[in-house]
């Protein structure tokens, strides 16, 4: 960030939430760089930009589609960056219909399900077909949704069948995805930025020309996001936008360019790559899904197919090798190395449908590991509910955090609901060792590994989770020992046998090595792998994470490698170890010109050196490092073999950037703008209103508050957002228990302008209380400023901002109520992440009633808005004016796109 | 690991500075009011007078440091080691200095050798060493039988047995070796676990390896959210 000249940070509160990484975008304003905020709220990030830009909570695909129209119709586009590096030259089939042509739906779209068919949205193919995923016809939209399938492209794009894709470089065809990209978003206009997202004209002139005036072979521009983009039941497709602007623009794999994704957690990254996640294997693998993946090979052809380009045509020997960490000698050939000791999934299984599977007693045991779903998650009633359902919990964590606690001092106790005497749980609390007290490594936001050392030992019974899950692990072992019962298979067979200390606590340095991966058989045998491209499909290899291959090379963990910064080059390489390959740039080779030279002196990174043959720079080249800018090679060869000199995007599937998704996304191909699950505006663009392809959750404990034009939308009036202090992380579990920070921000407020505390008689400092459709909570009130009236259709839209981090207990230094109570659940269909960004309340001055009176209050609100399980859960808005039936007059032949 | 003290020989002090930035910073007090408190003492001692002749130019050094703080040592001097290690809050991964005394965490600070955070550390990071020794942080074993109102003590061993106990009579309960197709499943959806971004990739992985090998599918953490 610190080589940008233009930061957009949208969706973040950089200066608060990331406030040691914000030196970066500072070095750069004070070098020169323009640095803009946009932002519900004013805040010190804000207060540092250059500009401000008040946006409303939700409407952000508005202005980044007007950023893309304005990028297109003024001809600012990098053309040369645009024509060879993204797929703007190429063909989509036919039988796509985009959502202006059916009221906001795109072609494909099935009301039955309330899923997409997403085949008509394929590149075509020559002879007038089109190129699907490997694996037979394209998966429905519902099954993909229900994997959460889009989470699998951490580390690259979708499969296809192959990449023989049909291009006019003229881009003149109306079937190119550059025609495609022009109509789609030419009502996206400054006109519509001020009617939806409450931005005047000047100002969205002032951002336009900031970005565009910043990009190009000489310049790059930089944008950050954090949850502010992803919790929506859109968020995927906000960051799309922002891609799909960087694309044109050429701000992808350059100094200074890209997408920024700011995580709120020290190895969130890190529990994505390898994932303690339902979806996920370790190095983005899917979970096998029953009737999808029935057999390895089904498994196999559905990540990539062989005839595709780039490197995930080798995840056959990502697979094998982690099978073969797993389980070892037990994994062999003729078994399919073990692959059917994988269970299967056969839907979503994501945190929310667990919950609900609480309340249904389908779930006896949860465990939490460092996490308080109590206070962090959405609706935590539903949360605290479903956990009273548990035949046992295990909460293991520093702190006695409210989900340790909610059976004694729990809202559901105060307001009745629960009475402890009659709750079965059993609760453990297992306390935890911090970050000092155990060694390991952290994959900061930026995927750098970086080791941590023990400093001293865990005081009193405090254990890591290494410890315990490898002590819980051999007990079941144990256990289970003798066991001829064939499921018990995949235990007594799994790797589990590390090295231990002198307390029989296993070494985390030989976990990271089975991590990176070794040679099973050769002269090489039980030497560590150096790099992803020499696993082997073949059982000679081993690997419990590719993509972490090269952490452990030559038996060194480099994610300890701590030479200083002030002793290094900017990219500072010999500092911990970035994956894949100590790459510190993705797809850099985009930094250099179709020739191989670099788009300019002031942006080189990577370039083609002629002499030597080889890619060379400031960086780990990430491009097969002899292949030639100008190689054209037969598509065919498939794999790395068959990355033509000009595709920098090595882990897609035709080796282009993006801008026209065919494949890989459940709510669409382009992003388009849909109000959120409750809003008080109408969506101006499209009759849709929600995003058609949304998750919803039709229950009495989740019911959604009526959106604009519907009856009842008055009752929840204001819009609120959510967000985080510098001062407590997250639920507050290591936070609110430490008295420093506790006194820096002792209790809940709530920020509201000066304009609705007058509206609502409420008072400065003293107490308000907020109602959305589920709950009811109580906050101190903060009238200021940084929150503005915005005006949008027409009237004016308030905006209230929560801080979540309080819950409410007696164990912490500081309580409060929790803003996530407020919240339902609603989730994004592509990685079912909730909509916690945007909702309705209302707001009335004093404290909230106790007791039964407060499941009173929220009752009355909701009989007076009418609220029924239907409210807000209908797919299609208005299914005449969108082709789904057809409208008096019409043949319906554009009915839903299908084929 | 560094040696101790490393941390205080690295700090330097910009001489280069401007004569106008320099004269507005001399702290000329004994001509705006404070001189008489000071009238006993010598020309010597005026501040300006002892920062040219300590070198302290700025008068943020020695020429202004008072006898109390003079006796006192902090406490990253005296520390028996120093480990570095990382922030444990969000993800920019700001490198930390672990300042350990008596096997005791004394003081945590920001590491000038990262280039992510070059030394500095945000209010929590700031705050990490009181994570490590709040005084409300438990570290015993707590069990709460069904129905009960109050926590009990286990010993650690105790605990780990029962939820073993716990975690193999509830997957063979829960078992579904099939679905109504007769497509393996090979799993249970009776155990399920939340938590992850705050733990080390070490500990995830192990976490992943064994619940998937037991048939547990329902693992989830903060990044679903």
């Amino acid at each position: 960030m610190a080589n940008a000249d233009c930061i957009i940070i949208q969706g973040s509160n950089m200066a608060e939430c990331h406030p040691v990484g914000y030196q970066w975008v500072a070095e750069a304003k004070a070098r020169g760089a323009k640095v803009i905020h946009v932002d519900p709220r004013f805040t010190r990030t804000s207060a540092v930009a250059d500009k401000h830009i008040p946006i409303r909570a939700g409407s952000d695909v508005v202005l980044l589609g007007a950023l893309i129209n304005y990028v297109i119709t003024h001809d600012l586009w990098f053309k040369e960056y645009v024509s060879a590096y993204t797929n703007a030259a190429t063909l989509v089939h036919a039988d796509y219909r985009d959502a202006e042509d059916l009221g906001g739906l795109f072609s494909g779209f099935d009301p039955g399900t309330g899923a997409y068919d997403t085949a008509s949205w394929a590149y075509a193919e020559q002879g007038g077909g089109t190129i699907q995923e490997p694996a037979g016809d394209s998966e429905h939209g519902a099954h993909a949704s229900a994997r959460a399938a889009g989470h699998q492209f951490g580390s690259g794009g979708p499969p296809l069948e192959h990449a023989q894709v049909q291009r006019d470089d003229t881009l003149q065809d109306p079937r190119t995805v550059f025609q495609i990209l022009k109509r789609h978003y030419a009502r996206y206009t400054p006109e519509m930025v001020q009617d939806m997202c409450g931005i005047g004209v000047t100002d969205f002139e002032y951002l336009a020309r900031a970005i565009t005036e910043n990009s190009g072979r000489e310049r790059t521009t930089c944008f950050a996001y954090a949850v502010g983009w992803t919790q929506h039941s859109l968020g995927t497709q906000f960051i799309r936008s922002a891609a799909i602007l960087q694309l044109l623009l050429g701000n992808v794999g350059r100094p200074g360019s890209g997408i920024m994704a700011l995580r709120g957690h020290a190895s969130i990254q890190g529990s994505t790559d390898i994932p303690t996640l339902f979806n996920l294997l370790p190095g983005y693998l899917p979970m096998p899904s029953a009737g999808r993946h029935d057999t390895l090979t089904e498994y196999l052809e559905s990540i990539a197919s062989k005839k595709q380009k780039g490197y995930w045509t080798d995840a056959d020997s990502y697979t094998v090798s982690l099978l073969k960490a797993w389980w070892g000698d037990a994994a062999r050939a003729e078994n399919d190395w073990a692959y059917d000791y994988l269970p299967r999934l056969t839907g979503a299984h994501g945190t929310y449908e667990t919950v609900m599977g609480m309340l249904e007693d389908k779930v006896e045991g949860y465990f939490l590991l460092g996490q308080n779903p109590a206070v962090g998650s959405s609706n935590g009633r539903m949360q605290r509910l479903g956990m009273s359902h548990l035949k046992w919990l295990v909460v293991r964590d520093l702190n006695l955090i409210e989900s340790a606690t909610w059976w004694k001092d729990g809202p559901e106790i105060e307001s009745g609901e629960l009475r402890t005497e009659d709750i079965e749980t059993e609760v453990f609390f297992l306390p935890a060792a911090t970050h000092v007290e155990k060694a390991g490594s952290f994959t900061q936001t930026q995927r750098l590994l970086q080791w941590r050392h023990k400093a001293v030992a865990p005081p009193g019974e405090c254990q890591s989770e290494l410890e315990f899950f490898f002590k819980l692990g051999q007990r079941i072992r144990e256990k289970l020992a003798g066991s001829d019962d064939e499921r018990d298979r995949p235990l007594l067979d799994l790797t589990w046998d590390y090295p231990t200390d002198e307390h029989g606590d296993p070494d985390a340095q030989a976990v990271l090595a089975e991590i990176n991966g070794r040679h099973l058989n050769g002269p090489d045998a039980g030497k560590p792998l150096s790099a992803y491209t020499e696993l082997r499909a073949d059982g000679s290899t081993s690997a419990g994470c590719w993509i972490y291959t090269g952490v452990y090379a030559g038996g060194i963990n480099h994610a300890a490698n701590r030479k200083p910064g002030q002793e290094q080059g900017p990219a500072a390489s010999e500092w911990g170890w970035a994956w894949p390959a100590n790459r510190r740039i993705l797809y850099n080779r985009a930094s250099a010109d179709p020739a191989g030279k670099p788009w300019s002196e002031r942006k080189k990174y990577i370039w083609w050196d002629q002499e030597q043959g080889r890619w060379v720079g400031d960086d780990v080249p990430d491009f097969p490092v002899d292949r030639a800018p100008g190689s054209q090679p037969d598509p065919d060869l498939g794999g790395a073999a068959a990355l033509g000199g000009d595709d920098p995007f090595i882990m897609q599937a035709d080796g282009k950037g993006w801008l026209f998704a065919p494949k890989g996304l459940m709510d669409g191909p382009l992003p388009t703008h849909y109000e959120a699950q409750e809003s008080p505006v109408a969506n101006a663009l499209y009759p849709q209103q929600q995003s058609p392809a949304r998750l919803v959750f039709p229950r009495a404990d989740n019911l959604s508050a009526p959106s604009a034009g519907t009856s009842g939308a008055d009752v929840y009036p204001y819009v609120f957002t959510t967000y985080r202090l510098t001062e407590h992380h997250t639920a507050g579990g290591m936070s609110r228990w430490l008295p420093y920070l506790s006194e820096l921000q002792p209790e809940m407020f709530c920020e509201v302008s000066p304009e609705l505390a007058a509206e609502r008689g409420l008072e400065p400092y003293g107490w308000a209380t907020i109602i959305s459709a589920r709950s009811a909570i109580e906050a101190k009130v903060l009238v200021t400023e940084r929150m503005t009236p915005l005006a949008v259709g027409g009237h004016t839209v308030h905006q209230i901002g929560l801080p979540y981090h309080w819950g409410a207990g007696s164990n912490a230094v500081v309580s409060g109520d929790a803003a996530n109570d407020l919240l339902g659940v609603t989730l994004d269909p592509n990685v079912q992440i909730q909509e916690s960004k945007v909702a309705s309340c209302d707001i009335r001055p004093g404290r909230r009633p106790r007791g039964e009176e407060l499941l009173a209050l929220v009752a009355e609100y909701q009989a007076r808005a009418g609220v029924t399980l239907e409210t807000g859960n209908r797919a299609v808005t208005d299914p005449t004016a969108e082709g789904i039936e057809p409208g008096p007059g019409e043949d319906g032949r554009a009915a839903g796109g299908s084929r | 690991m560094l040696p101790a003290g490393e941390h205080d020989v690295r700090a330097t002090v910009a001489i280069a500075v401007s004569a106008v930035s320099f004269i507005a910073s001399l702290p000329l007090r004994p001509w705006l009011g404070y001189a008489p408190a000071m009238a006993r003492r010598s020309f010597l001692q005026w501040p300006v007078v002892r920062q040219l002749s300590t070198g302290d130019l700025l008068g943020r050094g020695p020429a202004v440091t008072s006898p109390q703080t003079r006796a006192i040592t902090p406490r990253t001097a005296t520390a028996d080691r120093v480990v570095q290690s990382v922030c444990p809050y969000c993800a920019v991964g700001c490198g930390q200095r672990v300042y350990v005394k008596d096997e005791k965490v004394v003081q945590i600070e920001g590491d000038p050798d990262s280039p992510i955070s070059r030394g500095r550390l945000c209010p929590k990071g700031s705050a990490s060493e009181q994570l490590v020794n709040s005084p409300g942080r438990q570290t015993g074993v707590l069990y709460r039988a069904p129905r009960s109102t109050e926590w009990q003590h286990l010993d650690l061993a105790t605990a780990i047995e029962m939820v073993a106990d716990r975690f193999v009579d509830t997957r063979r309960r829960t078992w579904q070796q099939e679905d109504e197709k007769g497509r393996l499943l090979r799993r249970t959806m009776g155990i399920a676990s939340l938590g992850g971004a705050t733990l080390d990739n070490e500990e995830n992985y192990l976490i992943k390896k064994l619940f998937t090998a037991a048939g547990a599918v329902q693992i989830e953490n903060q990044a679903r959210i």
